[in-house]
């Protein structure tokens, strides 16, 4: 009795203090926000705002954070306001908040990390002149204020398309997406066009997670491509893919006699492929969306800002690739084909399609 | 003497519980070495600092009010409704989808017009679940569940293939159909407040004189209290039941047309069922099942999750939001032990006083 009594006093006690001390914190808060530093060279800062996925999604999002992290510390930035940061969303409905946060603290460039947020920035990018956009994955065209970046995911997707068909023993791969749409049709459509190069006869299952942010789903989605024969599986789905990663970790520590691969996407996946006993990345395309964040906040900070501009990276300009990975452990055959290819596609010999093919 | 405790017992529940919960949140940031202080002001300014902010907190506070009601109206019927978020997107998919067949008509006849055939959808919706439950016992949580998974594939079908051309979003509808209007966009600094604040502040006024001032309203109590009692008594069950969630549903999808007509302006591919559903339980849980206390419940929802969007401004990740949010809902979720504790000191006071 006495004890419960103490308790209850303690938490009214506690909770009052703490409110108390919520309220004292607004106070100070406002009065620092009304001092916001617009800048530029020396005071210029920039910040990224995510898609659902977060900056520890081992792809997309946190190479582009990666990115963003690196050109700080080159340029002897701090993390937080004046400096550069980041904005996470965990819903589609975050996404206008957290633009208008970024703008608020007063950053001049800043980042939408993904298709998702093209319609968000198009909404606010006329209120908002003096802030510097950028879209990753889309275009906005006829604003100012707005760059757009867009990748050919599908060439690299081609490059791994080869590299997958090299690989495969059963002649069966899968590719594992997470959102239909543009971006990752590219992905899709270069993966099949480059299987079918090499084997028109190599069966190719095409599945949906429905989300880039459903590990579980992924997880099951490449437990019934492999259990159905395919060897190597293409994930261009996010955090989606982790469960596609442990899925063939699982494979191979019940079955090892019948090696499975996963291609990794995005930035280098060879650490999210490692267990004890071996490693089952294969490869992963390259996306730099990184060194493009890097490259972008760098030629702001100086001036050089491409409002209004569409910028097109591929294999030619290194904006895309395939690592090295484990190819030449399988078969050393697959990086000469992969290289000759890259060779041809940079030299418009070959053209990779961006959209996959009505079935 | 005991009305007036039970009062101040249903406010300090709650009260306690948010308090508690961000307490918790402030420990968990000492304890990660983040400053609470600064944390707790970030996210005070991130809900208050301009007008743009409070506009978005009962933006996001407006679906947040009807799903709570909705579950209200449910659960002093007796039955969780755990389908808010099914029957939300319900409401969504058919304003949307109504607003794209008819993006002519003028204002006054289609706002409306789309508003009804939301609550229609999410009436009928809920009103599956409210069937079976009626006619052969199923439970409505497993029924509702279930639901959701259906309307949420359903509807990612629909935006793919039937309202676009496998695009994974429907295009803006016409302005003609939109909640949002000049006068609170340009008030709220260009937030995306919407007139659905109208309506729910209009579906408060309205679910509170239902439940207490009608006979339908005190069926759905009684039935709550004792269903056995209330068919002796000569109330129709099994109307009542549906009735209960038909009513539940069609605020539940309310709640998705203004999601869709404000906040959005669109619907597009979702990976999971509206969050707003979910929240609406928790909404309602909080505020006791009480409409004022869903519209207080509401607004601190958005005060969290709007301030909380500030918080990585000065450092403290975005997840001790949640990880607070969560513990405010598990602190009511215990409000048992809550009671418990404040019976015991009522009863001390009580005997110390010498006063029976």
């Amino acid at each position: 009795m006495k004890t419960s009594k103490k308790i209850g006093l303690g938490l009214l006690t506690l909770g009052l203090a703490v409110s108390l001390v919520a309220c004292g914190g607004g106070k100070k808060a406002d009065d620092t926000a009304t001092g916001g530093d617009k800048g530029k060279g020396a005071d210029y800062s920039a910040a990224l705002v995510t898609d659902v996925g977060g900056v520890d999604d081992k792809s997309f999002n946190q190479s582009a954070w990666e990115g963003l992290q690196e050109w700080g510390k080159e340029n002897d930035k701090k993390k937080g306001t004046g400096g550069y940061n980041y904005y996470q969303s965990n819903s589609d409905s975050e996404f206008t908040p957290n633009l208008n946060s970024a703008i608020d603290d007063g950053f001049n460039t800043v980042f939408g990390i993904g298709f998702k947020l093209q319609p968000a920035i198009e909404e606010i990018a006329d209120a908002n002149k003096d802030t510097q956009f950028v879209i990753i994955d889309d275009v906005i065209k006829g604003k100012d204020n707005v760059e757009s970046v867009i990748f050919k995911d599908n060439e690299a997707s081609y490059l791994a398309g080869i590299a997958a068909a090299k690989a495969s023993k059963t002649k069966h791969v899968g590719f594992v997406g997470g959102q239909e749409g543009e971006v990752i049709g590219r992905f899709e459509a270069g993966f099949v066009d480059g299987v079918k190069s090499v084997d028109k006869d190599i069966k190719i299952d095409v599945k949906y997670a429905g989300s880039f942010g459903d590990a579980a789903k992924g997880k099951s989605i490449a437990a019934a491509m492999y259990k159905s024969g395919a060897d190597v599986i293409f994930h261009a789905s996010g955090d989606t893919g982790n469960g596609v990663f442990s899925e063939a970790i699982d494979v191979m520590k019940t079955k090892p006699e019948n090696p499975v691969w996963v291609i990794g996407v995005d930035r280098d996946q060879h650490d999210e492929g490692e267990y004890d006993g071996g490693n089952v990345t294969l490869t992963s395309t390259l996306k730099g969306v990184g060194t493009v964040v890097k490259t972008i906040a760098t030629d702001a900070q100086d001036g050089k800002y491409n409002g209004g501009k569409t910028e097109v990276f591929g294999l030619k300009d290194g904006g895309v690739d395939l690592t090295k990975g484990q190819l030449d452990e399988v078969n050393p055959d697959i990086q000469k084909a992969v290289d000759e290819a890259k060779d041809k596609i940079i030299a418009g010999d070959i053209k990779v399609p961006e959209k996959p093919s009505k079935k | 003497m005991n009305k007036k405790n039970e009062l101040v017992r249903s406010i300090a529940v709650p009260v306690i519980s948010v308090l508690a919960g961000l307490l918790l949140g402030a420990i968990i940031m000492l304890v990660f070495q983040y400053n609470p202080v600064e944390g707790y002001g970030a996210m005070i300014e991130g809900a208050f600092g301009r007008a743009y902010n409070v506009g978005e907190v009962v933006r996001l506070a407006t679906p947040l009010i009807l799903t709570g009601l909705g579950f209200s109206v449910a659960y002093t019927a007796g039955f969780f409704n755990i389908g808010l978020a099914g029957q939300a997107l319900c409401g969504w998919i058919a304003s949307i989808w109504l607003a794209m067949t008819f993006p002519d008509l003028p204002k006054a006849l289609l706002v409306p017009l789309c508003i009804i055939a939301g609550t229609l959808a999410g009436a009928l919706w809920a009103g599956i679940a409210g069937f079976f439950r009626a006619q052969f016992g199923t439970s409505e949580v497993i029924v509702t569940i279930m639901l959701n998974y259906t309307i949420l594939y359903i509807s990612n079908h629909i935006v793919r293939y039937v309202l676009t051309d496998n695009a994974d979003a429907t295009p803006k509808i016409s302005p003609n159909a939109s909640l949002r209007s000049d006068f609170l966009t340009q008030l709220s600094g260009g937030s995306r407040l919407n007139g659905g604040i109208f309506l729910a502040l209009l579906m408060i006024v309205l679910v509170w004189v239902l439940m207490k001032r009608t006979t339908a309203g005190f069926e759905l109590r009684s039935v709550g209290l004792n269903p056995l009692a209330s068919e002796y008594a000569g109330m129709n069950a099994k109307k009542n039941i549906i009735l209960a969630m038909v009513i539940s549903g069609a605020l539940a999808g309310m709640g998705g047309v203004v999601e869709g007509l404000g906040t959005f302006e669109n619907l597009y591919v979702l990976s999971a069922a509206p969050e707003i559903g979910f929240d609406g339980l928790a909404v309602s849980l909080l505020g006791g099942g009480n409409p004022i206390g869903i519209l207080l419940s509401s607004l601190l929802f958005g005060v969290l999750k709007i301030g909380g969007l500030k918080m990585p401004s000065v450092g403290v990740p975005k997840e001790i939001v949640e990880i607070v949010i969560a513990s405010i809902i598990f602190f009511v979720g215990i409000n048992y032990a809550i009671r418990y504790i404040m019976d015991k000191f009522a009863a001390k006071k009580m005997t110390g006083k010498g006063e029976a």
